[in-house]
Formats: structure tokens, C-alpha cells, sequence
């Protein structure tokens, strides 16, 4: 019997959401870690009941919590995030250089192949990796010095946010930071190169040809063509077929091209999802509609969403790491949003119900099909 | 024996329900407490003091015996009913709401 299990990060604790594979009745448990933020979680690819979640808190700091059995028990692992030698500076809002400090781990990726390998995207922006289950964090340092001097905090900091691991060729690494930009390793991660060319940002950045300081909101690829990358940027969102060495602009006729999630269909490599935001000083979507905008052309053509989710008086805002597919047969489609629901579509869009609508404000939302 | 009371979601974190009881050897310190603490239960390490710096937390403060000693110097003597257990050493999250 086919299931799926949602993994809810929200700003008091982490919900668990199950249901089988109708996707009609909903299970949820927790708040696990109550009165924590929890800025994701997520199960291994590898072992489906291997589980990680990031566990932060502005008086006490950053935990990293570990499962074996799916979520029914924790056991928190280690929490030393220390940058490899002296950490140096970045630019700081103003332009000065400000020192790089740690602050929390925004990110958690299972590697694809071992349970005990994950990756860790952290604020101030960095790569960390444990091959121990979590026991032990080591910095791949060699990502700060693509230029790190020059990266700057976008408004919710200077964030690692997105981790992708490419299923065809194991030491290849995309990286997206705000606002630093996307960077790519081809040799799991002992050197990095920015991918930015292409990227525009006429109002934040001087250099119009700047290689990086790219405010990257998101990437997203489909496992089939990891060559073909998508990305919502601060504005516009953009396309890549070559690995990220160039992009393409495919906002097309969205309402607004700002916004913070991405994401492909689990079985239509062209087809993706965004959801519109009004602008970078208002966070809610255009005229208090809440509308996901699908594209079965890879971009630039886009049609609204809208069946089920509310066309009126909404202003809440959907965050980066808060949309995610399943792969069942329709392709299952979830997001979360700042006001505590999470919604679903289990026919790839054309229609959504909240499974879950009074939560904390949601962080992230991660999926998991069980078979 | 040195009791030490932690704030919720430190008691939670380390699996307690009550105050901890701490041996703690030779001058009873901020920091031989902590260092005792920390020996005991692992998973409170960086969560009152930096990893590296070993400097308190921002948002954590310590009290005694009707004193803030937050800001003494973590190698100060604790005051003496705290070393003797007459009263507890307290690790308290900052009154900054959330």
C-alpha cells in the first residue's frame, strides 16, 4: 500500500502528516520540539525512516535531531558548526565587511545513496557535511572562498537555502545562498565555481555583470535531467539547460515575477509550479489571491491555480523551502504558508484542499512516497 | 552537590523533569558547573555557551541567590549556599517573549 508522509517545519515545532496513497485522510502528529523553530526536515532517500530535522532557537541556539523510525523518536546529534580556520568577513547591508558568524542550519540534505551521509546549508552561508549520522559536522570551506568577500545578507540573513544533489553525476553540487547566487562543484565540493551568468539585478547590484551577490530565492531540477534548472530569484525566474553555466529568463506572463518556491512535477520534467508574491517590500500574494502558477512548457507560459485555495483577503506569504512534489500516480503538490495551513493538490494543481490549516507559520514542507 | 535549574526547553531537550544535581571538583565555578553539565548531558552543549568561544549565550542569562551573575567572570567562586546546595544555580532564557 502506497503512502505519504509530509514533513512540516513551522516556527513553534515540526508536524508529522501521514495518509495513504488516496491522499484523502490526513494523520498529523506533534508539535515535535514544541516551541522550537524548525527550519526543515527530511528523510533520507536511501532509508525512507532516517530522518532529519534542524532545531533553532534564538535564546538557546542550534540542535540537530535525528529518527530512525520516522519520526516516533529523536535523539538529537551534534551541534558544532565551526567554519574551517579563521572564517573571515563578508559584505555586511551597509557594504562594510561584517565577520562571519554561524547562526543556524537552514537546510538538510540526505545524501541519495548512504542515510548516514547529509549536507547541511547553514547562515552565515556555508556548506557542512557529516558522513557520521549527524555525530560529526566538517565544513567543505573551499565554497566560501568563491568570492565570499563579496556575498551579503539578504533580508532573513545570509542563508544557504537550497542543496541539490545530482542523481547522474554523484560529485556534482548545486548550492543556492542569499544573496550570494547558485555555485556548482563537480568534485563533491573540494572547489566550487559561481553559476550566475545570465542573472539580472539592475536595482541591488552595481556590476551589471556581477558574478556574484545574486539574491537566488530557490533551485529546483528534476532527477531525469539534472542538467535542467529552475530558479526563482528575488525577481524573475529563470531556466538553465546547461548545468547553471547560463539562464534564461522564462517569467512570462506570471502576475509577478518575485517569490519563493520551485518546483517540478514528480513525473513532467517541463512542468513546474510557482507561487506569485506582490513585490519584495510586500510579502502576499497579488490582490489577496492566493494562486499557484503551473508551466507545462518549462516557463514562460503560465497558467493560475486556483481551485480550493482562497481568492480573497489572503496575505500570507509561501517561503522557499515551503513547496514539495510527491511521486505517486497523479504527481502530489504541497505548500505551506506563513498563516499555518498546508495545502494539497493530488491532481498535480488543478485542485487543492488545506489538509492541515491552523499550524504555526510554516518554514518548510518536505514529502516523502512510501511504497 | 551543586543543583542547577534549567529553563523548559533545556529540560526537555535533555530528557528532565526536574532540577540537576552536579558533583562538580575542586572551586565551584560558572564554568566547572557548566563543564559539568555538559559532561553529564551532552545534547546542552552550545546551547547555554558558544562551542568555541565558551562565551554565554546572548539570551541566556545566570541567577543566584537573588543575584544576576551573568556577567561575572565564569571563573568568579559561585556564592557559598549555592556550592553547598542550599540554593540553586539558575540558567534562565532572557524575558524577550516569542
Amino acid at each position: 500500500m502506497s503512502g505519504v508522509r509530509v514533513l512540516v517545519g513551522t516556527r513553534k515545532g515540526a508536524f508529522i502528516l501521514t495518509a495513504d496513497g488516496t491522499r484523502q485522510r490526513w494523520d498529523v502528529s506533534g508539535p515535535h520540539f514544541a516551541g522550537w523553530e524548525i527550519y526543515h526536515l527530511k528523510g533520507s532517500p536511501a532509508d525512507p525512516s532516517r530522518l532529519y530535522a534542524s532545531q533553532t532557537s534564538g535564546w538557546f541556539g542550534q540542535v540537530i535531531q535525528r529518527s530512525n523510525d520516522a519520526g516516533k523518536t529523536w535523539e538529537s546529534v551534534d551541534n558544532k558548526f565551526a567554519y574551517d580556520g579563521v572564517p573571515g568577513t563578508h559584505q555586511w547591508y551597509d557594504g562594510t565587511q561584517h565577520p562571519w558568524e554561524f547562526k543556524r542550519v537552514w537546510h538538510l540534505e540526505p545524501s541519495l545513496t548512504d542515510p548516514d551521509t547529509v549536507f547541511a546549508g547553514v547562515e552565515d552561508a556555508a556548506l557542512f557535511r557529516s558522513a557520521d549520522g549527524g555525530h560529526t559536522w566538517q565544513e567543505l570551506p573551499a565554497l566560501r572562498g568563491a568570492k565570499g568577500h563579496l556575498w551579503q545578507p539578504g533580508a532573513g540573513g545570509m542563508c544557504l537555502h537550497t542543496i541539490l544533489l545530482d542523481p547522474s553525476h554523484p560529485d556534482r553540487i548545486f548550492v543556492a545562498i542569499s544573496a550570494a547566487g547558485a555555485f556548482r562543484s563537480d568534485d563533491a565540493g573540494r572547489t566550487w565555481r559561481p553559476v550566475n551568468c545570465g542573472l539580472k539585478a539592475p536595482s541591488e547590484l552595481p556590476d551589471r555583470n556581477a558574478e556574484v551577490g545574486h539574491c537566488v530565492h530557490r533551485i529546483a531540477m528534476h532527477p531525469s535531467r539534472p542538467d535542467v534548472l529552475f530558479m526563482q530569484k528575488h525577481w524573475d525566474v529563470m531556466r538553465s539547460d546547461n548545468a547553471g553555466d547560463s539562464w534564461q529568463e522564462v517569467s512570462g506572463n506570471l502576475p509577478s515575477d518575485f517569490g519563493f518556491p520551485i518546483d517540478v512535477h514528480a513525473h513532467e520534467p517541463e512542468t513546474i509550479y510557482v507561487v506569485p508574491i506582490k513585490s519584495d517590500s510586500e510579502h502576499y500574494p497579488p490582490e489577496g489571491k492566493l494562486r499557484v502558477y503551473r508551466s507545462r512548457t518549462g516557463g514562460c507560459e503560465w497558467e493560475a491555480l486556483t481551485k480550493g485555495l482562497p481568492q480573497r483577503d489572503c496575505y500570507v506569504n509561501v517561503l522557499r523551502d515551503a513547496m514539495a512534489v510527491d511521486s505517486l500516480d497523479s504527481c502530489g503538490v504541497y505548500f505551506g504558508t506563513t498563516g499555518g495551513q498546508v495545502y494539497a493538490s493530488a491532481d498535480a494543481g488543478d485542485s487543492w484542499a488545506p489538509i492541515v490549516r491552523d499550524l504555526p507559520a510554516v518554514l518548510s514542507v518536505e514529502v516523502q512516497t512510501l511504497t | 552537590m551543586i543543583r542547577v535549574v534549567l529553563p523548559q526547553h533545556l529540560r526537555t531537550l535533555a530528557h528532565l523533569d526536574g532540577e540537576v544535581e552536579l558533583a562538580v571538583e575542586g572551586q565551584a565555578t560558572q564554568r566547572s558547573v557548566l563543564d559539568a553539565l555538559e559532561a553529564c548531558y551532552p545534547m546542552l552543549r552550545g546551547t547555554i555557551r558558544d562551542h568555541v568561544t565558551q562565551r554565554r549565550r546572548p539570551f541566556v542569562r545566570f541567577f543566584a541567590c537573588a543575584q544576576d551573575l551573568s556577567h561575572e567572570s565564569p571563573d568568579a567562586p559561585l556564592p557559598d549556599p549555592v556550592v553547598t546546595g542550599g540554593e540553586p544555580f539558575l540558567v534562565v532564557g532572557a524575558m524577550a517573549g516569542g
